[in-house]
């Protein structure tokens, strides 16, 4: 794995604070700069603050948002809200690992994309739904259309397509 | 709702929340931006939240210059383009895509509900005070800090029957008191806006299409107990709802709504957005301090209650973000209006969020004492394909499956109690004869045991072993002392777990036990799905009332279907899947469910 730029963590901290009320917001802004919370990062947020890295770790492994692993540029999420679920959920989960050749929670070979569930995105008037890139959100889908959204997916190779 | 100015401007107010971009309404305020640019139009294009009419979005709405409202359904580009030519430059409507209030389906949707919270949503720009100012926003801020006491304020609203709209119903009035009875050097206000529950998205839409009638309120609530300031803790998974709830944080602060000495009156209140990260039991109220405290959500013994040692150790009022927006009418309109409305012990209305099979899903405002059946069939529309309403999921996790033979039931917090489900934060899941009681006990279970906080054994490894036994029966491998187990691991979960989470994840199962027993016999003892559900205990066949028309043929992902066009199709069962795609697709009612036939070949 390539060096990870600790700097940026510094600058976090900077801004944030040092104590523990800032743990959250903390590990928030290091995802969102490096789209996942290196185990470095939380040594050094531990380095600078008031809290340990057990306590961090804690924190980060506690909530589902933390990802303590590196992903794929795009993440898709499909939605395993309640509607969703009666509305097909599992069948565009099973169809996009098929077209994606991964499982949910795997990234593919390439590290373009991410497939993963989400508990509920909120738009359950529109099931079932899926969330590509954590701004497109697609409704009233099934398989087919499901699949298609992601062929229509930059960098998706037809390889893939199982 | 425009400015005195503009009042004669022509306007396009596109709804932009996250369900009309989801449906495409992003591409319809571009296409109308462009359009008003290039040709150089006299007309003013703004935005909205969501109506709460999800089943027909997009949704765009014309103003005249005489402020007449119309309302278009389901515009695209495309639509929008005739709407630009025909009605804004030729000025007539095109009827045909107009959703009529006097009758039809929005007339329908629309005429049993009475909107308080939602009043606004939909009908102002979120991201503008001067709309909501318009929309006699602030005004009860105003009445309450230039002529109320503190208790004046408690008594209102405790007199005005509001109960708490997160789930639990305790008295708002009660715990505004309790927080102000304390005696502290600081006290906190927070906002509760971690919908966590999967098939609820009330506080979404209310929080990106109104979020100043919450800040409203939290102001009010404030002041009420003493408290300086506040926190709203919400969902990540809403970044529209932050986002927009930040900028009418910043607007708040400008016109002194918020912020120091709040229209003079020497009142400070400083209100920030807590953003979650992502796990359920912080709904629970002292996990969202731990929370915002920075540390697990795990929740801790009550007494002390928040309202006596809170966040930091303090006082704190914790209030779910209906509860709020509630607060601002009840002020101007005084306790006796509201309590006119509802049932004996639960006035107002409730704000439910509709979705499932449900022909018109979206957000609905009831008068307490609705029935279920109103909501569903009046307002919903009934089920998608007309199928029969075999149950209604309410209050999601916690919550439970209320029977299609109780659907007379009212909505009241006591009355939805005895079902066995619980009124909750306002989930409302239709489910038809498509959907296996198992499978969504299943289902809720599995949410349940992963979103466990790990604190209480049998909250922590009951969940685990009930989502195990479920599993098993989901997959023919019941046994018949399974449903006896189950019974026992939910009531021993039910009373040895410390939080709201483990005290009620049994619910789900406890209900479907209660009024599908039928059901998992049958997955038990006959190894059958009749659902549809559950894969290896069931399989798809197409009866004689086939029209051959291709449909399923066409939509089978993995091309198991034959036939010829016109003659009855086939399944080839070594390859079917069982999805179910066919039969939720045929117009005819063609796709059968059959016993199961051998391993599933996916």
């Amino acid at each position: 794995m390539c060096a990870i730029d600790l700097d940026v963590v510094n600058e976090i901290v900077g801004q944030k604070g040092r104590t523990a009320d800032h743990a959250i917001p903390i590990l928030q802004e290091v995802q969102k700069r490096l789209r996942y919370v290196p185990r470095e990062a939380l040594a050094r947020i531990a380095d600078l603050t008031e809290m340990t890295e057990s306590q961090l770790f804690g924190v980060a492994t506690f909530y589902s948002q933390f990802r303590l692993e590196p992903v794929g540029d795009t993440i898709i999420k499909v939605c395993h809200g309640t509607a969703c679920h009666v509305g097909g959920a599992k069948g565009l989960t099973e169809a996009l690992e098929n077209r994606l050749g991964v499982k949910s929670g795997e990234t593919t070979a390439d590290k373009k994309f991410t497939l993963t569930s989400v508990a509920c995105v909120g738009c359950c008037s529109l099931a079932p739904v899926i969330m590509v890139a954590d701004d497109r959100t697609y409704g009233r889908l099934d398989m087919k259309k499901a699949v298609s959204i992601v062929d229509g997916l930059e960098g998706v190779s037809s390889a893939e397509s199982g | 709702m425009q400015s005195p100015a503009e009042q004669q401007r022509r306007s396009i107010v596109v709804g932009m929340s996250t369900c009309n971009i989801a449906s495409g309404s992003q591409e319809v305020f571009d296409f109308c931006r462009s359009e008003i640019d290039s040709r150089g139009l006299d007309i003013r294009l703004g935005s909205s939240g969501c109506l709460g009419m999800c089943y027909s979005e997009p949704q765009v709405q014309i103003i005249d210059a005489d402020g007449t409202r119309h309302l278009y359904e389901r515009v695209q580009p495309k639509r929008m383009r005739q709407i630009l030519e025909q009605h804004l430059i030729g000025g007539q409507p095109c009827e045909k895509w107009l959703a009529r209030l006097d009758s039809g389906a929005a007339h329908d949707f629309c005429s049993k509900q009475r909107r308080i919270v939602l009043a606004n949503c939909g009908r102002i720009d979120p991201e503008s005070i001067d709309d909501y100012l318009a929309a006699e926003g602030y005004q009860a801020l105003q009445q309450v800090l230039s002529t109320m006491s503190q208790e004046q304020v408690i008594d209102r609203v405790t007199a005005s029957g509001l109960r708490g709209r997160g789930g639990a119903g305790f008295s708002t009035g009660l715990k505004w008191k309790f927080a102000y009875q304390e005696n502290a050097d600081e006290k906190y206000i927070i906002c509760n806006a971690d919908e966590g529950d999967p098939g609820a998205f009330m506080d979404r839409t209310l929080l990106e299409s109104d979020p100043h009638a919450v800040l409203e309120g939290m102001a009010i609530g404030a002041f009420a107990t003493g408290a300086t300031q506040g926190y709203i803790y919400c969902r990540a998974e809403y970044p529209l709802a932050v986002a927009r709830l930040q900028k009418a944080i910043v607007q708040a602060e400008e016109r002194g709504y918020l912020g120091k000495n709040i229209l003079g009156s020497g009142f400070d209140l400083s209100l920030r957005v807590k953003e979650g990260a992502g796990a359920f039991v912080c709904g629970e109220e002292t996990a969202l301090l731990a929370s915002i405290e920075g540390q697990r959500g795990m929740p801790r013994i009550r007494p002390p209650f928040p309202a006596q040692s809170g966040l930091f150790g303090r006082p704190t009022t914790i209030n779910n973000v209906e509860t709020w927006a509630n607060v601002p009418w009840i002020i101007r309109n005084g306790a006796a209006a509201f309590a006119a409305i509802g049932t004996d012990t639960s006035k107002g209305t409730k704000v439910f969020a509709l979705a499932g099979k449900v022909k018109r899903g979206g957000l609905v405002e009831v008068p307490m004492g609705t029935t279920l059946l109103e909501v569903i069939h009046d307002i919903g529309g009934g089920t998608t394909n007309g199928r029969q309403v075999l149950a209604v999921q309410l209050g999601g996790p916690s919550g439970g499956c209320v029977p299609a033979t109780a659907l007379d039931t009212r909505i009241d917090y006591e009355e939805v109690s005895r079902t066995g489900a619980i009124m909750g934060s306002g989930g409302m899941v239709v489910l038809d004869d498509t959907s296996c009681m198992v499978d969504v006990a299943r289902y809720f279970m599995d949410f349940v045991q992963n979103e466990s906080c790990g604190k209480c054994t049998f909250c922590r490894v009951g969940t685990r072993r009930m989502l195990e036994i479920l599993t098993r029966i989901c997959a023919g491998q019941g046994r018949p002392e399974d449903l006896p187990l189950l019974e026992e691991l939910a009531y021993k979960t039910k009373t040895t777990s410390l939080c709201g989470l483990g005290q009620t994840a049994p619910n789900p199962i406890l209900t479907t036990l209660r009024y599908f027993r039928q059901s998992f016999r049958e997955h038990i003892d006959e190894g059958r799905c009749q659902a549809g559900q559950c894969r290896d205990l069931c399989s798809f066949e197409i009866s004689a009332d086939c029209t051959g028309c291709h449909l399923c043929l066409v939509n089978c992902p993995v091309n198991a279907i034959d036939g010829e066009k016109q003659a009855k199709h086939e399944i080839r069962q070594e390859a079917c899947i069982r999805c179910g795609v066919c039969r939720d697709i045929c117009r005819f009612n063609a796709v059968v469910v059959g016993p199961p036939k051998g391993a599933v070949s996916g």
